[in-house]
């Protein structure tokens, strides 16, 4: 907050005039920098209605460094023709001199000076004329005084060119009374404190009006990631529809289980290079139950359960591939063996399985992997019929299967 | 599923009347069809050429229909104009006759029938082609199982020999040719032909190749490649000779049956085949084609109940007739006979024609009911716990995050620290790309190339994830199992392990564990090449290691790209289940 002082003269001083004050010349008058008191303007603004300032901006002329220096001193071309006695010099000498590189060419330019190139002891600069008008630096003199107008807005822009002027903004303030003008500040508290609360204060403080048009603070919370919200309300129904879920944590799965005990034929174009992704390292699967698998040999090449087949040569070399699991109804597959083994004990229950979790086909990597740093998975859902698993099942009585896949 | 392309209007004129787009679209969807686009070849060549290119072309309305991969019955103008009109009841569906007998020699897996008397016009030639283009695409898996010949019978003369000579001994011209060439030449010559250069490999590294002779010595063909121009059929060609060599004999016969039964219709005598006998190399001899026409039983109380309908048996009869299965009520309780026609060798197994029945039906008439068991629900626990970690970890402030199983070896290995041998990593034998080569070992990859994505976020960025990974596992049948782990990373202008570690005794509380020795949880101070040095402990519980903790290495924040230090934290799960 400004100090109090300037803000109270401030005040006073509006009082006195009818219409208003500028900025520029309190400033002046008080003998404070302007800064201070666009300062001391802005907190009075902040104080409610006290004042009311109007922005205004108005342009000048002002001399830069070099300029002042000119003002002073002569423009470099003068200082030039100054420093040359009557008898000349030596252009190398007069080159070391600060204003001398520019001076020349400029001094030259105007016909002030001339070069004789032939001299014995290098080339020596001589005086052209008597006296010269030093008319930069008569123009400078002019914007230092404040008669910038004086001089054509030509004038001023080669100037300004040389770098010598620039045309600077001046932002000032036109200040009248507020409407609930008064000499007296008060000060506005910001919050309720505890002392307040304890001594009763706040009742006779005033208080400053909050902004309800700006946000507040935004909580510093943690968030869970979209498509997992999507999967845990697919779980949620599922569950509630009384489905059981399914042991879905292993991405690697044999062939076997993925397609063969699916009826998938071993030469059916999903089982390609391009559609699964083959494992090198473990490569092959072992430990797959005998009689089932030579049940699903069976119905592969020649049929079985009602089913033709397809008749062609089961191999297991080809069923004891690794690959990555392409869908989860791998899963029920191994599901619906062992509880087609369980089956035989009783106390089995009817039971949905559900397993929500990710397939790996060849195909979602097309899909997957977005611009942002959260890579997207596809969801989608594919019912199960039963009856051509069973073609590789013993029949399972007593259980439900109402599969549904959440990959 | 196959695009079968058909002029529109050949299709109406087969079919006995138009349709509306929309209709048609509906009739399509009804069969089990689905009507994938309206366009013209002009259309099509503008679209993928230039409309200047397209000026000559046709304007003639295609419907590009979507036919179910297992239909070859549907590949051509006459499959689908008969398919759909037995559907609408306005055909039987036709029995087609075997005829008489011709010889042919030939080795293992060829079979072959004549088309006697047949009338070609331009549309019907381009049919017939197209059909065996996209059987070839279809069922023959691009001629590497099956390769279809169709000869001018009148140009050659049986019986035939389907035999294998070196490439040099075998000279012929080809179709579309001038002059004569050896079969190795012929693989010079088409390497450069967009169309054929996809089956040369097919035989081009074997000692010999097939080829098919007549009696005279005049070529027949060379399959899979190309056919001869000798026995090139014309728009004038009144028999056919087809044959089909093979690596599989059920699908060469597959094929056979569908090229015959679909053509066999414009014969001078309508669906008539003219047998072919083969003769084996041992003597053995079999007449093609088989055109075996199954009969199956069922209840159509099985049907009713698969589909959840209710109908007599007689509308259930009526129904699989509709779709080509020609169905009759045999008066034994609810019993109704099918009769599986060659066309539908799709039709494996009963489930196939309840299928069928239900489409049929209509499966938008089905009705919705309830399940009628009651089953109680149970969650998987090792997701269960999941959830509930998920959903405090979000409340701690930390922002979950969902990253890809499968990276790069250097992701889990030298981008670490670490070395890929020492990380029971599964390596992928055909990767899409190099992002793609290892399932992953550990989730901090994952989590540091998510931060490396959202640089320009506000910090502190703070992630977590709880997900699988992979690591191999001799005791599993299939080598390699998958691990629930937890991991989280603190991103910010320092590294900020205090709050890591808050968040794992957080976490800790969550899972009710104690912060004790021995029955709890404890951390303690240890060396990890992806941390930095004094600024990393490994976690126990209840003795042994579940993870670790602590400020990655800058050696580790430079490979990720990472500008600002990091504090990351990553723990098995399954221990505390």
């Amino acid at each position: 907050m400004a100090d109090t002082g300037v803000l109270e003269t401030l005040l006073r001083r509006i009082e006195k005039v009818d219409d208003g004050v500028d900025s520029l010349e309190v400033a002046t008058s008080l003998g404070v920098d302007h800064q201070v008191l666009v300062g001391a303007v802005k907190s009075l603004q902040a104080l409610g209605d006290l004042i009311s300032a109007e922005l205004r901006s108005s342009k000048h002329w002002e001399l830069l460094g070099e300029g002042t220096e000119i003002a002073e001193q002569g423009s470099h071309e003068a200082r030039v023709f100054g420093s040359i006695p009557p008898e000349g010099l030596g252009q190398s000498e007069l080159m070391k001199l600060s204003f001398g590189k520019i001076g020349f060419s400029k001094a030259m330019s105007n016909k002030w000076i001339r070069v004789d190139k032939a001299h014995e002891g290098g080339p020596r600069i001589f005086r052209t004329v008597e006296d010269i008008e030093d008319q930069v630096r008569e123009k400078l003199l002019l914007v230092q005084r404040g008669n910038s107008s004086k001089l054509e807005e030509k004038e001023k822009n080669e100037l300004k060119k040389r770098k010598l002027l620039s045309e600077v903004t001046v932002k000032s303030y036109w200040i009248t009374k507020g409407s609930s003008f008064s000499t007296t500040i008060t000060k506005l508290e910001t919050e309720l404190t505890p002392e307040m609360i304890a001594n009763g204060s706040w009742k006779e403080k005033k208080f400053k009006p909050y902004n309800f048009e700006a946000m507040g603070v935004a909580p510093d919370c943690g968030h869970m990631h979209p498509l997992m919200k999507v999967r845990t309300q697919f779980r949620q129904i599922f569950l509630e529809m009384g489905f059981t879920e399914m042991p879905t944590n292993n991405f690697i799965e044999s062939s076997f289980w993925n397609f063969d005990s699916l009826f998938q034929p071993q030469q059916h174009p999903a089982r390609d290079q391009h559609d699964t992704f083959f494992l090198s390292d473990p490569a092959l699967a072992h430990g797959f139950p005998p009689d089932y698998l030579e049940r699903v040999k069976k119905v592969h090449s020649e049929g079985g359960y009602g089913s033709q087949g397809y008749k062609y040569d089961w191999k297991v070399e080809e069923a004891q591939k690794n690959i990555l699991r392409t869908h989860t109804t791998a899963v029920s597959a191994r599901m619906l063996y062992k509880l087609a083994q369980q089956e035989r004990d009783p106390g089995c229950h009817p039971s949905g399985r559900v397993p929500p979790d990710r397939g790996r086909g060849g195909r979602l990597r097309a899909h997957a992997g977005g611009p942002h740093g959260h890579p997207a998975r596809v969801l989608h859902q594919t019912r199960d019929y039963q009856a051509p698993l069973q073609a590789g099942l013993q029949p399972v009585h007593g259980a439900q299967h109402g599969s549904v896949q959440l990959p | 599923m196959p695009t079968v392309g058909v002029k529109r209007d050949l299709l109406f004129k087969a079919l006995g009347r138009t349709y509306t787009d929309e209709e048609f679209d509906e009739l399509c969807f009804e069969f089990g069809l689905e009507l994938d686009e309206i366009t013209s070849e002009k259309e099509i060549i503008s679209r993928e050429q230039g409309g200047s290119k397209a000026s000559g072309a046709s304007d003639v309305i295609l419907y590009k229909i979507d036919v179910p991969a297992n239909r070859y019955d549907l590949l051509c103008l006459e499959g689908l104009v008969r398919g759909l009109q037995v559907f609408k009841n306005k055909l039987e569906a036709p029995r087609i006759l075997n005829n008489e007998r011709r010889t042919a020699a030939v080795r293992p897996h060829a079979v072959a029938a004549v088309l006697r008397n047949i009338t070609f016009t331009q549309e019907r030639y381009d049919s017939f082609i197209e059909l065996q283009d996209k059987l070839h695409q279809n069922v023959c898996r691009k001629r590497s199982l099956v390769a279809i010949g169709t000869h001018d019978l009148d140009t050659v003369s049986g019986p035939f020999t389907y035999t294998a000579k070196p490439p040099g001994d075998i000279r012929f011209k080809p179709l579309n040719q001038t002059k004569e060439y050896t079969a190795a030449q012929l693989m010079s010559l088409y390497k450069t032909d967009s169309h054929l250069k996809h089956f040369l490999h097919i035989i081009e590294d074997k000692p010999a190749y097939p080829v098919i002779y007549d009696s005279n010595g005049v070529v027949l063909s060379m399959p899979p490649i190309i056919n001869g121009d000798h026995s090139k059929i014309s728009l004038n060609t009144k028999n056919v000779f087809v044959e089909c060599t093979a690596t599989d004999l059920t699908k060469a016969k597959i094929v056979l049956d569908m090229m015959v039964t679909m053509f066999s219709e414009y014969c001078s005598q309508p669906f008539t085949v003219e047998e072919a006998e083969v003769v084996y190399p041992d003597g053995k001899t079999c007449k093609y084609p088989e055109l075996a026409y199954r009969k199956e039983k069922l209840s159509s109380g099985f049907i009713n109940r698969k589909v959840g309908i209710n109908e007599p048996t007689e509308k259930i009869a009526q129904l699989l007739t509709k779709m080509c299965l020609r169905s009759e009520v045999t008066g034994v309780g609810d019993e109704i006979q099918v009769e599986i026609p060659p066309t539908r060798s799709d039709v494996i197994h009963a489930c196939d024609i309840m299928e069928d029945a239900a489409m049929a039906y209509g499966f938008n008439n089905i009705p919705y009911t309830t399940p009628g068991t009651y089953t109680v629900a149970n969650q998987f626990p090792l997701n269960k716990l999941t959830e509930l970690l998920r959903q405090d970890l979000a409340a701690a402030g930390f922002t979950e995050a969902l990253t890809f199983a499968l990276c790069s070896k250097e992701d889990i290995s030298d981008k670490l620290g670490k070395k890929i041998s020492e990380t029971r990593a599964v390596h992928i034998a055909n990767p899409k790309t190099a992002e793609f080569q290892v399932a992953r070992t550990t989730l901090l990859p994952g989590l540091l190339k998510t931060i490396a994505a959202n640089r320009k976020m506000p910090l502190p960025l703070k992630l977590f994830e709880i997900s699988d990974v992979v690591l191999k596992d001799e005791t599993k049948d299939v080598g390699a199992r998958n691990s629930r782990r937890f991991c989280a990373a603190y991103y910010n202008k320092s590294p900020g392990f205090e709050v890591i570690h808050g968040l794992l005794d957080r976490t800790m509380q969550l899972l009710a564990v104690k912060a004790a020795r021995g029955d709890g949880y404890h951390i303690q101070a240890s060396d990890d090449s992806t941390f930095f040095p004094g600024r990393c402990a490994e976690i126990f519980f209840r003795g042994k290691s579940v993870g670790r903790l602590g400020v990655l290495h800058p050696d580790v924040l430079g490979r990720f790209e990472l500008a600002m230090p990091c504090s990351a934290l990553e723990m098995d799960v399954e221990p505390f289940l």
